[in-house]
């Protein structure tokens, strides 16, 4: 049933998506664009401003 | 390895042979030390250097996900749940690869990378993005579903417009498929390996020189007469600029060649103590002209740590990787 409960939690995934639905589309004047493609802009945004805020882990000195 | 042992191997082509001058050559342009090393400067210690080797990790896993495909056929991707898993493992990782990419060219952007010699790694990396686009716009064509049939129809009509459409036929899926599997994935690969090559050659593009403040924060000061930049070539060239600015005024603006970044470091006077706050900086030079930089924001986070440039990125490490 281990499956099962996987293919559960993709299809509640799924309906809160609405992936089979009519894709979105934002339109600001001349300007449109598909909610999916200004989500992916927005997760690159968010990246790009976390590698650089973000500190990078140090390592311990090595010995020789 | 040393570069004793690098000119010892150069030396082993007894005869003028076109094996021995590629191998002389290559070993000029890209000793082993150079070609896989394992260390790098400590500016490279940033989240944001790590979305080129994330690129190339999801290339890999779009070229493997697309072997096992190519093996298999359209029915057994549309059909099987192995299949499906594999056909989206295939969609995924060309998401991440295109994403990692645009965050890579984003934060090269900002550094102007192209810096330093570098235009060709620029360059190299703009086409393998530009060329990755045209082997996804295939991709999108190679489905075997109604979906590729839609774009295909959509497309031909812009391809028709261009006059390209005689040779480039976006409605025949033979074509399009030996495009998507096999001549753009050699060039992109292809692109993608001489752009790493040149990232060898060259080494990491440097952040840009920190501001006055940024160096008060970090405990360092200038120490003396900028020295000059460094020559176009030699060992003097892979100084980065911003660090030339560090050397005391008595240190020759020859740089030796063969120093280790250990050696290098000596050159480069860090105040052992806090330096006094009423520093004069009449001798200093004028603060940098590009603030604002992805590294600029990094180069605070010294400000925050202990002694006086122990832990400055502008301090080359004593031994990290």
């Amino acid at each position: 049933m281990g499956h099962m409960g996987m293919f559960g939690g993709i299809n509640t995934l799924a309906a809160l998506v609405h992936l089979g639905g009519t894709g979105r589309y934002i339109s600001w004047g001349v300007i449109q664009i598909s909610l999916a493609n200004l989500i992916i802009i927005a997760v690159m945004i968010v990246l790009f401003a976390a590698a650089i805020i973000l500190p990078f882990p140090k390592h311990e000195a090595r010995k020789k | 390895m040393s570069a004793q042992s690098v000119d010892t191997f150069a030396a082993g082509a007894e005869k003028d042979t076109w094996t021995g001058r590629i191998r002389k050559r290559g070993l000029e342009e890209l000793p082993p030390d150079r070609l896989l090393p394992d260390r790098q400067p400590a500016y490279v210690a940033s989240w944001i250097y790590v979305f080129g080797a994330l690129s190339i990790g999801a290339f890999a896993v779009v070229l493997l996900s697309g072997g096992v495909l190519a093996v298999e056929g359209p029915s057994w991707w549309h059909k099987s749940n192995a299949g499906l898993f594999v056909n989206s493992l295939h969609m995924w990782s060309t998401e991440f690869f295109f994403m990692f990419m645009v965050v890579h060219l984003w934060a090269k952007f900002f550094m102007a990378a192209w810096r330093g010699k570098r235009k060709a790694t620029w360059i190299s990396g703009v086409l393998a993005f530009a060329l990755s686009i045209g082997t996804a716009f295939t991709g999108y064509l190679s489905q075997q579903n109604f979906d590729s049939e839609w774009i295909g129809t959509q497309a031909k009509d812009g391809i028709n417009s261009t006059g390209a459409g005689a040779f480039w036929n976006v409605l025949n899926f033979g074509q399009m498929l030996m495009w998507h599997i096999v001549l753009l994935p050699l060039v992109v690969a292809a692109l993608i390996g001489v752009h790493v090559l040149l990232v060898r050659r060259r080494g990491v593009v440097p952040p840009f020189a920190p501001t006055d403040g940024q160096l008060a924060r970090a405990g360092l000061s200038l120490t003396g007469a900028v020295a000059a930049p460094p020559a176009e070539s030699g060992a003097a060239a892979q100084l980065p600029a911003e660090l030339s600015t560090q050397i005391p005024a008595s240190t020759s603006t020859q740089i030796p060649s063969g120093l280790s970044d250990q050696e290098l470091a000596a050159l480069i006077e860090v105040p052992s103590q806090e330096p006094p706050a009423q520093e004069p900086a009449a001798h200093e030079p004028p603060p940098p002209t590009v603030p604002g930089s992805p590294d600029a924001a990094t180069s605070h986070e010294p400000a925050a740590q202990g002694p006086a440039g122990q832990d400055s990125m502008w301090q080359l490490p004593k031994d990290e990787s």
